[in-house]
């Protein structure tokens, strides 16, 4: 792999465009590097900006598998790694002793158990284990506890997971890893040592109009850069929460399904609810948008 | 550039980022794959690379472009302005001083050119036109002398001030007025407004850059990166916390809070039996023929935690008592139960609100407008404030409140009345206090925080988010 799967910087950020991404200087470099050094990307900033979707989108660029892991509280070994089926284990045991073959050792038996047939693959060992090219999405990781994290660093670092029984497996190939995080909490300087950091922010004017133009059919451009320059605008308010670029997408899609060329005051304080989720948000910024001139 | 990358790790770690040996050889390996004549993506692969926290990306940047705004020619990695190479630049500006019927270089314009060159640049949103007039108004207007002692800010104060760009922004949007053929809805003026403010900010940032390139190349990298160097925001003091600074902070104090609130919760989550159940190890012991051999325990109560949060607001602290009531209605928000209370010499409960207020903004102003907190001259009493609360609400605390004192004790050398924190102690779960000064001025002065600190589970320096986390983290 690598070369073949990544030229420059510039065609990792064509590559990225092709499949419906904008990525910018940042971004592109970033994944670039990730490629290249076979280095976890952790992937940090506010909810709607497209982290979750840069992981995707890597994926149908490299034609590669996804797999991904869904972090939350209370995830175990057993849900992220691997885990002995346990059922088909016991079933084996009992045919064993109903046939004649009762001199069997166990030891015999024991090694029969514990071999891959009788081993579940969760995501992380799904990702070393496979053959084909994989891109494993770890997400939300910030939602498990600290001591949880410490699963995650042998794979990062290593690229391969240790089983008791059957010893270190190690990875065929060098999956591209990214984790998202939303930072409701400081995560391990152990994990993020093992990292490349990249911190995606609300877009500039620019991209976000870019976004908005590939991502909603039949928009004018002339649209676009209204809604680019409106939700940069609410951004500065003081809101709980600001609107993402997944709710201004949605907001644009709405605005063209209702037929809108272009957008005054009313419009925009009527179509609020799409843009931001609290009540007091959507109070505060319609008295903004009227009162200021 | 082995060199250059260890300088400039070494340079990052005295602005206190914290960068380790493992990340210094990723970065190295990281530049390897980066092509060297492209900038912006030498910065994005270094800071991947060595900075994992976002809010240091601003400590970073600084470092960066002092650092690196001098290596180009010497390394032969950039041109001095990241673009545009001097020759090119000056063949560039005689064309546009002929194309305006002038001539000569930048350094003849007068002050009118530059300000008409400017506002078309602004107009048009040229950016290269916009830096190339932001090293012309240096040159003009900053009167840089080599080796003169005063920071950057004096320079870029006086650049401003003969630019005037407010008048600029005005002149823009009678421009943008005109342009339009109908009256511009007040939505739109606002939409242009911002447009322009955005550029002028940009124009700034140039100007700003353009002065630090000239003081590196006048003092050196070391001396700039030096005065530079603002503490990283963790290390921000809350008394001296600037307006941007607190919003840094307000951002920093919500995951905090929620940390704090599990940590007050799960104490007792970790321990999975309950008191022993006396009825249910019976019935079991009917299966071993009465002999208790297998004890069974109630299911453990979950844990809800109360808060009760007391805070000095008065003058001494005042600006940790900003902090202070942002922690609170972070708080507020995290536990089930919270009760605030605020005092100076007298006290008042404010909980409602902050229960009732969305806006964190409306709800400081209500509390400093509207609690009861003055009992005689407005200054400090902690002995009669507590001694009140004792009186009126010292009933409701129990054996599930933690308390929290935030303040710096400093009494007026009124009576101390520290028996209620006794008290306090006795019935709550535990008892916390905050201090927002230097360890090294407690009990100095009028400060009484020993006799109060003997009765509490703890006290703790809280003078920035490092150390208040280190309290939450205290509490694990």
């Amino acid at each position: 792999m690598g070369d073949t799967m990544f030229g420059d910087l510039a065609s990792t950020r064509d590559g990225l465009r092709d499949v419906g991404y904008l990525a910018d200087d940042g971004i592109a470099s970033v994944v670039y590097l990730a490629e290249k050094l076979g280095k976890p990307v952790l992937i940090e900033g506010p909810a709607g900006t497209g982290k979750t979707e840069l992981a995707k989108s890597v994926a149908a660029m490299t034609d590669a598998r996804l797999i991904r892991l869904q972090c939350y509280e209370g995830l175990d070994e057993a849900k992220a790694l691997y885990e002995w089926n346990y059922k088909k284990q016991l079933l084996r045991i009992q045919a064993d002793r109903g046939s004649d073959a009762n001199n069997e050792e166990w030891v015999d038996i024991q090694d029969d158990i514990f071999n891959d047939e009788f081993l579940l693959t969760r995501p992380l060992l799904e990702a070393i284990t496979a053959e084909e090219k994989v891109v494993l999405l770890i997400d939300e990781v910030d939602r498990v506890e600290v001591e949880t994290e410490a699963l995650l660093l042998e794979i990062l670092s290593e690229y391969q997971v240790s089983i008791p029984e059957l010893g270190t497996i190690e990875a065929t190939q060098i999956p591209l890893v990214f984790l998202t995080s939303n930072n409701t909490r400081e995560l391990s300087e152990a994990l993020k040592r093992r990292c490349l950091f990249l911190h995606i922010d609300y877009p500039q004017l620019e991209r976000e109009k870019e976004i908005v133009l590939t991502k909603v059919e039949g928009i004018s451009e002339n649209l676009a850069e209204q809604i680019a320059r409106i939700v940069r605008s609410i951004r500065q308010i003081e809101l709980k929460k600001s609107p993402s670029v997944s709710e201004t997408l949605d907001w644009a899609r709405t605005l063209v399904l209702l037929g809108v060329e272009s957008i005054d005051v009313e419009q925009a304080k009527e179509s609020l609810n799409i843009l931001l989720k609290y009540q007091s948000d959507i109070e505060k910024t319609a008295k903004e948008l009227t009162v200021e001139a | 550039m082995l060199d250059l990358l260890s300088g400039f790790v070494v340079q990052l770690r005295n602005a206190g980022l914290p960068v380790s040996l493992t990340e210094t050889i990723d970065a190295m390996q990281a530049v390897k794959h980066i092509p060297v004549e492209d900038r912006e993506a030498f910065k994005y692969a270094l800071a991947a690379t060595l900075v994992k926290n976002e809010q240091h990306w601003k400590a970073f940047e600084t470092v960066f472009e002092v650092y690196f705004s001098l290596r180009g020619p010497e390394y032969n990695v950039f041109d001095e302005d990241g673009e545009i190479d001097e020759d090119s630049l000056e063949e560039w500006m005689s064309q546009q001083m002929r194309g305006m019927g002038g001539q000569g270089s930048a350094e003849d314009m007068s002050p009118e050119e530059i300000a008409e060159m400017l506002f078309r640049a602004l107009m048009n949103a040229d950016e290269a036109m916009m830096a190339a007039m932001a090293r012309a108004a240096v040159t003009q207007f900053a009167g840089m002398e080599p080796g003169r002692p005063v920071g950057g800010t004096y320079y870029l104060y006086r650049t401003l001030r003969n630019l005037d760009l407010d008048g600029m922004l005005e002149r823009l949007m009678e421009e943008a007025q005109e342009r339009s053929q109908d009256d511009m809805t007040p939505l739109q003026e606002r939409l242009e407004r911002e447009e322009y403010e955005n550029r002028i900010e940009d124009l700034k940032r140039e100007i700003e850059a353009e002065i630090r390139r000239r003081l590196v190349a006048d003092r050196g990298v070391e001396a700039m990166a030096k005065t530079l160097r603002k503490p990283l925001p963790e290390d921000v003091d809350f008394m001296h916390a600037s307006r941007e600074d607190m919003v840094n902070i307000r951002k920093a104090i919500q995951p905090l809070t929620r940390k704090l609130a599990a940590r007050l919760a799960r104490k007792r989550k970790h321990k999975r039996r309950g008191p022993l159940d006396f009825r249910a190890t019976v019935r079991q012991s009917l299966s071993y023929g009465g002999v208790p051999a297998e004890p069974r325990f109630r299911n453990p109560r979950p844990n809800k935690p109360e808060l009760v949060v007391i805070a000095d607001i008065s003058g001494s602290v005042a600006a940790f008592a900003r902090f202070t009531l942002h922690l609170v209605y972070a708080l507020q928000n995290q536990f089930s139960k919270v009760r605030s209370f605020v005092f100076i010499d007298g006290i008042d409960e404010v909980t409602h609100l902050f229960q009732n207020e969305e806006d964190i903004t409306n709800a400081v102003h209500r509390v400093n407008t509207e609690a009861d907190v003055v009992w005689v001259d407005g200054h400090s009493d902690y002995g009669h404030a507590f001694g009140v609360f004792w009186e009126k609400y010292g009933s409701e605390i129990n054996s599930k409140s933690t308390v929290m004192f935030l303040g710096d004790a400093r009494n007026n050398y009124h009576s101390t009345n520290a028996w209620v924190v006794k008290e306090t102690a006795k019935k709550a779960r535990s008892v916390f206090w905050l201090n927002p000064e230097p360890k090294s001025y407690w009990d100095t002065g009028d400060s009484v925080i020993t006799e109060y600190a003997t009765h509490a589970d703890g006290v703790f320096e809280c003078r920035n988010l490092r150390q208040l986390e280190g309290f939450v983290d205290h509490l694990a």
